[in-house]
């Protein structure tokens, strides 16, 4: 397998996201370059903390530009996190600030309240059980060979609000909410979860995102 | 494997996480923070954990506050290489800088304690750079003398200072200021296999609206389950039973089940 290209924009954890595509036999490049991605088979977009942060130095880095580029050629693109986030059309965080549009839907608050009303922490940190909204969903997907109620390791405050409900990939289970954990649409991937951070089920993930 | 329900509605499992406190290129062991006793290898430990299943790894520099830096960079980057669950790093962390090193070697969260107590604006400083999920607030907690057990000081520099903060209120105030974790150690239970502080515990869940870690004195699986129907804790950190080796993650997942504590469940 070749061409996993991580974008290094100057946020995300793109150290593990790096070895964690190395450990699974991926050929992975983390790049400063924007025009390094006319030449990549799979883009990785990371992104942590703040959302207008991460869409300012992706247009000023000029990786938006090459990013949408890359998306119109209809190569496979990996969002992890806030990487993900962008995606979408807005986000409430600091906002509302515009997203990339690429996919229907905004990024908004994770609620604060339970269904039954009792108050929650955020940032929801850590170990989160994601499901496939229907049984079908993961055939053919990064998720392919996981099974419904693995967990991945979640790291956030904010939350895609997805229109299209065909769009989404997986969902988790948050004191009686169901928050998107996981969306697809043509050649796009975005996982809310840190799968470079998610043990054994994180690594099937990117490893079968590597061998799309 | 049987899937668990979680008992809590929120679907979300107790991080059951891996503490190493680290002098040098040591992983060393203490009772009540003092009495450093050598293990082994950090990143050695750090590596059978994650193959066991941790859920998590805490690397705390014991003595960096003491020379005014974190000496861990080397250790997180080997281990960021070869574990893949989320790294939290403290000890010595005076400066975004500071933290955007070990961000960038592979930490994902940044721990600060003594820094932050002389000097607050650091979280709110840390929390706008790197969002408040990669900023944990370490309280070293001590029970104050003659309150019954129901106040305790904040401590600095590994247990060895005083910051005459009361660790309740220095938890609000860190969280107000951005901090997103709270990891709460007390230095009256650490190494000494008695228990948890479990008045401790609940008074900093009680008070706060961010993740709870709960650091020191996990002497047997009854411990946790002792903690966790008291305190809605999120994790609990463990050191002393891996690193003399008197239990494993299996075990002690194993525990939890039996004990209805949801806890991820590792096939």
């Amino acid at each position: 397998m070749t061409g996993v290209v991580i974008a290094d924009y100057g946020v995300g954890n793109i150290f593990s996201v790096y070895h964690a595509f190395e450990a699974v036999g991926a050929d992975a490049t983390v790049t400063t370059d924007p025009a390094l991605l006319r030449s990549a088979d799979r883009l990785v977009i990371p992104g942590v903390g703040d959302f207008s942060n991460c869409m300012e130095r992706l247009s000023r880095l000029g990786f938006r530009d090459e990013m949408l580029a890359f998306i119109q050629t209809g190569r496979p693109l990996l969002g992890i996190c806030v990487g993900m986030q962008m995606l979408f059309e807005t986000s409430a965080e600091n906002g509302p600030t515009p997203g990339l549009g690429l996919i229907p839907g905004d990024v908004v608050r994770v609620p604060e309240a339970g269904v039954d009303g009792v108050r929650l922490k955020l940032p929801n940190t850590g170990w989160c059980s994601i499901d496939p909204p229907a049984p079908d969903t993961w055939r053919g997907s990064v998720l392919a060979d996981l099974k419904p109620g693995d967990a991945m390791y979640f790291m956030h405050s904010y939350v895609p609000d997805v229109h299209d409900p065909a769009d989404v990939l997986a969902t988790l289970s948050f004191h009686g909410h169901r928050l998107t954990a996981a969306v697809r649409r043509d050649n796009l991937t975005g996982v809310q979860f840190h799968p470079e951070r998610s043990a054994r089920t994180g690594l099937s993930l990117l490893a079968r995102f590597a061998a799309i | 494997m049987e899937r668990i329900e979680p008992i809590e509605a929120g679907g979300k499992s107790l991080r059951l996480v891996a503490r190493l406190d680290v002098k040098g290129p040591n992983l060393i062991k203490g009772i009540h923070l003092e009495g450093l006793r050598v293990i082994g290898d950090p990143g050695e430990h750090a590596r059978r954990y994650y193959e066991q299943g941790c859920d998590e790894l805490i690397y705390m520099d014991a003595v960096a506050s003491l020379y005014g830096r974190n000496n861990l960079l080397d250790i997180v980057r080997d281990t960021a290489r070869h574990c893949f669950v989320p790294i939290t790093v403290g000890g010595g962390i005076r400066s975004e800088e500071d933290a955007d090193a070990l961000l960038r070697s592979g930490a994902d969260k940044v721990a600060v304690n003594t820094a932050a107590t002389e000097r607050p604006a650091l979280i709110s400083a840390l929390a706008n750079r790197f969002g408040s999920q990669a900023v944990v607030l370490s309280v070293e907690a001590k029970r104050r003398p003659g309150t019954a057990g129901k106040q305790w000081e904040a401590l600095t520099n590994n247990g060895r200072d005083h910051s005459g903060r009361d660790v309740v209120a220095w938890a609000s105030e860190a969280i107000a200021l951005g901090a997103g974790e709270i990891l709460v150690t007390s230095v009256d239970q650490e190494g000494t296999r008695k228990g948890f502080d479990v008045d401790l515990m609940t008074a900093v869940c009680d008070a706060v609206n961010v993740p709870v870690i709960a650091s020191g004195g996990m002497g047997s699986m009854a411990d946790l389950a002792a903690l966790t129907r008291a305190a809605s804790v999120d994790g609990v950190a463990i050191a002393d039973m891996l690193h003399y080796k008197r239990a494993t993650f299996d075990d002690i997942r194993a525990a939890c089940n039996a004990s209805a504590v949801p806890v991820r469940q590792v096939a």
